[in-house]
């Protein structure tokens, strides 16, 4: 079937086969490296893409699923000037180690600033709990978090 | 101004926030093969029929290679040569590699790996390595399967424990602890017509896959080239594993003339690859009442798997830090490395000692309360300072900062030993050290080679043979090469590493790429800052001596100019403005029999306090904090440091409460996945304080060492320490789970 759907503001149609892993469309045939395959059974959360504004693992949606959706990648939000606090911010709290994990990392962190733009440590750890990151120990992605939404808040108060 | 020491941001930090950064899977190739790999379901058997008639036929499939196909020596060679490429006649572990198919896409290569047929006469397999250890009839190795034995003997241990007013004797068993870096492990080979291969993947030693490539296909080392990808994680796992990889693309890249990718799909990861060395740990020590640790006898058993891989340097380590960062004089360790028909271990941050370690500091706590000490003053009468002599007979000659990390993780908790607490919470304390950088055990990779060069418009590109696989690597050795040449950070860029550019420079492991390239690089920007400073001394008009250089500005006789116009004028002048640096450490020395010898040029020192609260129904730890104060030398980037710490400390945690990887009754692994093998989440993260001390190392860039292994290897006893601390259970087999203290809880 050809689906219809917004991608990081852009609209696409393209031909997706059935069964076909939404991870694989972006990845293999729209060239959308940015989303990372870790585990490819929902566990790792390094696939993270934001499916109308909420994380999901891409490795269990079928593309056929995202049909008349809005879908945002990591190649998105480089075009969204609120979440590009989330990027300059992993990048100035020292958030990325090996940086697999960050793609997804950042969706899932910029979803949750979405809903709650002053969340609580508590609730950041909850947030990014299904986004597993070995390296850093998540000290600094925390910090991070607070830090874009303190950047965030204050582009809001100075508008 | 000097940019070492400061918190710069990480070099490739922000193409990987947009998703930018190129892992090995991100690239595709004209024509490229996707390749699965055809596996051993047994243990133990002998090959009776190979039948690939039916998945031939599958649409898609390009091929299915075994060992026939090899055109040079089937073997991956690592420290022994006891490990096939691909298996001839015999199989040793599940998993154990017998073919490679390829395909058009990774589907249709996975699937018609899986439906292959082979027929096995099952051998009877040796599964537990105190079984495997001599055992009379079945020989997976040499006629005692041991893969190494090292004995560390130093005094009269017999007439040292009668002298003791008080002994400690337990057992301990460490278990698995898979790597579970994010990013799969990642290959791809490309074929050349001129007879050449290039190979591109996530890996931390290029120069151990070239060799791997020029093994089995017999080809020259000129004629095979190396090129790391992004690499999403290491830890160790991608030491040795992907020179497998390697071999498992390159050889149907060889023979069908196209290029080949193999990604590891999770579970096959977590099935088949390196993990840390399961421990059996006897291990007996003793003291005097006025607190001095007197006499250690210990056998350390590590259960190595099928093949020798790595296992014998890890023995190496794990048994010069067999009794802590003590001074003792009366010791006798026996260490054995032991072949079982599991899948092969191998290298993981700390290398064999963390096993050993949770030994020794639950031991030193034992100790510390059967004389009626506190643990951190009976420790402080034990640790090693400036002067004293190791377990090894080595003398301590500089940088020993261990006294100071134990004052700073006191000093930052307000703890003190016997202050009061709530009930149910406890303290707990580690003290440990690590030998930085390969040692005697890797005496003859003690090399590394680096080339810097200076361009006309100022840039400054290097290359190194050591890889950047997320610690912080390129932007130390960025630091380190701006202060050198006295230029700005931003005018330096580090070139993917890359077999083709550097001489053998070893492998990167054993925290020792800050020292080992970083005194390269050193070496080569000393070279170009001559020419430079000849230069500048002749624009300036003043000696060479009056010169300085500063971030891109050269002052000198009164006088600034910019650095650029002194490059520019070395152009015009065609003076070479490129350098080769070489480094190779001092000497160190080793014997296997009396375990005794230089066995490392420095120690890296570490204090862990962690403060837990357990819950007496159900026997839950909570680690509700823990500091880490390492003493790293100099740190380069604090930032980076601390990154170091708080990662590693969260991967020792893991280790201490939950990661619990275990065979099942076929020596399969039985949790090869994420949802059951349980890492850290964000949610289980307890508050990290990284405390950084620096006692300068003379030999390092800076006053460097690496340190980068150490932040996991004391978190396992501080917590289990804590536990006791907290209930008065011991608990002497990791992880330490709610079962094993509710089960204390119950038996007290």
């Amino acid at each position: 079937m050809i689906i219809k759907f917004k991608l990081n503001g852009k609209n696409v149609a393209i031909e997706a086969p059935g069964g076909e892993r939404l991870i694989d469309l972006l990845r293999e045939r729209l060239n959308l490296v940015g989303t990372k395959e870790g585990c490819g059974k929902g566990e790792c959360g390094a696939c993270t893409v934001l499916l109308d504004n909420k994380p999901v693992c891409s490795c269990l949606i079928l593309a056929a699923q995202v049909n008349g959706r809005n879908v945002m990648t990591i190649e998105g939000v480089e075009s969204d000037a609120r979440l590009r606090a989330v990027q300059e911010a992993f990048v100035e709290a020292g958030s990325v180690q090996c940086g697999f994990c960050t793609p997804g990392m950042i969706l899932s962190a910029a979803a949750l600033l979405r809903a709650n733009p002053k969340p609580s440590r508590d609730e950041i750890k909850r947030a990014l709990s299904g986004n597993l990151c070995r390296c850093t120990g998540y000290e600094k992605i925390f910090d991070a978090v607070e830090l874009a939404s303190h950047k965030i808040m204050k582009k809001a108060a100075s508008k | 101004m000097s940019v070492v020491g400061k918190r710069v941001a990480r070099a490739e930090g922000s193409e990987r926030v947009k998703g930018a950064g190129l892992f090995a899977d991100d690239y595709k190739y004209f024509g490229m093969l996707h390749a699965a790999v055809v596996r051993s379901p047994l243990a133990r058997g002998e090959i009776r029929k190979i039948d690939f008639k039916t998945i031939a036929k599958i649409p898609g499939v390009a091929g299915i290679l075994t060992y026939k196909d090899i055109p040079g020596r089937n073997c991956v060679p690592i420290v022994i040569d006891d490990q096939s490429f691909l298996a001839e006649r015999y199989v040793n572990y599940i998993g154990e590699p017998i073919a490679i198919v390829v395909a058009e896409n990774r589907q249709t290569a996975r699937l018609a790996a899986a439906q292959a047929k082979i027929s096995i006469e099952e051998l009877p397999p040796l599964l537990n390595p105190l079984e495997a250890l001599n055992h009379p009839k079945i020989h997976l190795f040499g006629n005692d399967n041991i893969y190494k034995h090292i004995h560390i003997h130093r005094g009269d241990v017999k007439k040292a424990f009668a002298d003791c007013d008080v002994i400690i004797e337990n057992e301990y068993h460490t278990p698995y602890q898979e790597h579970a870096y994010i990013e799969p492990q990642s290959m791809i080979a490309i074929p050349f017509p001129d007879g050449s291969i290039e190979i591109r993947g996530s890996m931390q030693c290029p120069f151990y896959v070239r060799k791997a490539i020029t093994t089995i296909l017999g080809l020259p080392e000129n004629k095979v080239r190396v090129i790391q990808c992004a690499t999403g994680g290491g830890f160790g796992g991608k030491e040795d594993v992907p020179s497998l990889l390697a071999c498992q693309v390159a050889l149907p890249a060889w023979i069908f003339k196209r290029p080949v990718k193999l990604i590891y799909d999770r579970t096959e990861d977590m099935m088949v690859t390196s993990k840390r060395h399961p421990a059996y740990i006897k291990y007996k020590s003793g003291a005097t009442k006025d607190g001095i640790l007197r006499a250690v006898e210990a056998e350390y058993i590590i259960d190595g798997g099928a093949y020798s891989t790595l296992s014998a340097v890890v023995l190496f380590r794990g048994s010069v830090h067999a009794i802590g960062p003590y001074k003792c004089e009366n010791v006798d360790v026996h260490s054995y490395a032991v072949a079982t028909n599991k899948v092969p271990t191998g290298a993981f941050r700390g290398f064999g000692s963390p096993q050993i370690l949770f030994a020794v500091e639950s031991q030193m706590d034992q100790l510390a309360e059967k004389i009626g000490m506190d643990p951190v003053m009976f420790r402080k009468k034990n640790i090693l300072r400036v002067g004293d002599t190791t377990v090894t007979g080595q003398k301590l000659e500089y940088s020993v900062g261990l006294e100071e990390t134990l004052d700073k993780v006191i000093e930052k908790s307000g703890w003190t030993p016997g202050k009061s607490k709530e009930d149910g919470v406890g303290y707990g304390i580690s003290t440990i050290y690590y030998g930085v950088g390969l040692g005697a055990g890797g005496k003859s990779m003690a090399r590394t080679g680096a080339r810097v060069l200076v361009h006309a418009d100022g840039s400054v590109l290097f290359s190194v043979g050591t890889t950047e696989i997320g610690q912080g690597m390129t932007t130390v050795l960025s630091q380190i090469v701006a202060d050198e040449l006295g230029a700005p950070l931003d005018w330096i860029s580090m070139m993917p590493t890359d077999t083709s550019r550097v001489p053998d420079s070893g492998p990167t492991v054993a925290s020792r790429s800050t020292t080992m390239s970083g005194n390269a690089l050193k070496d080569a920007c000393i070279k170009i800052k001559s020419v430079l400073l000849e230069e500048a001394a002749s624009m300036l008009d003043c000696s060479t001596g009056d010169i300085i250089f500063d971030e891109g500005i050269v002052t000198g006789g009164g006088k600034t100019i910019k650095l650029l116009d002194v490059i520019k004028s070395c152009f015009a002048k065609r003076l070479p403005l490129s350098a080769e640096g070489w480094y190779i450490t001092p000497s160190t020395s080793w014997d296997d029999n009396t375990g005794q010898g230089d066995a490392y040029v420095v120690y890296a020192w570490a204090s862990n306090l962690a403060k837990v609260k357990v819950d007496k129904e159900t026997g839950e730890v909570n680690l509700l904090k823990i500091w880490a104060a390492h003493d790293v030398g100099k740190a380069i980037n604090p930032a980076l440091a601390e990154g170091q710490i708080e990662g590693g400390t969260l991967q020792g945690v893991g280790y201490a409460l939950m990661e619990d990887m275990t065979t099942n009754a076929d020596g399969a692994i039985r949790n090869p996945e994420f949802s059951t093998y349980i890492i850290p989440t964000a949610s289980d993260q307890p508050e990290i304080v990284p405390i950084i001390v620096e006692h300068p190392f003379p030999g390092g860039p800076f006053g460097a060492k690496g340190f980068g292994e150490q932040p996991l290897m004391g978190v396992a006893p501080a917590i289990a320490n804590a536990v006791y601390d907290a209930v008065k259970v011991r608990i002497k087999d990791l992880p330490i789970t709610p079962e094993k203290v509710w089960q204390g809880l119950k038996n007290k």
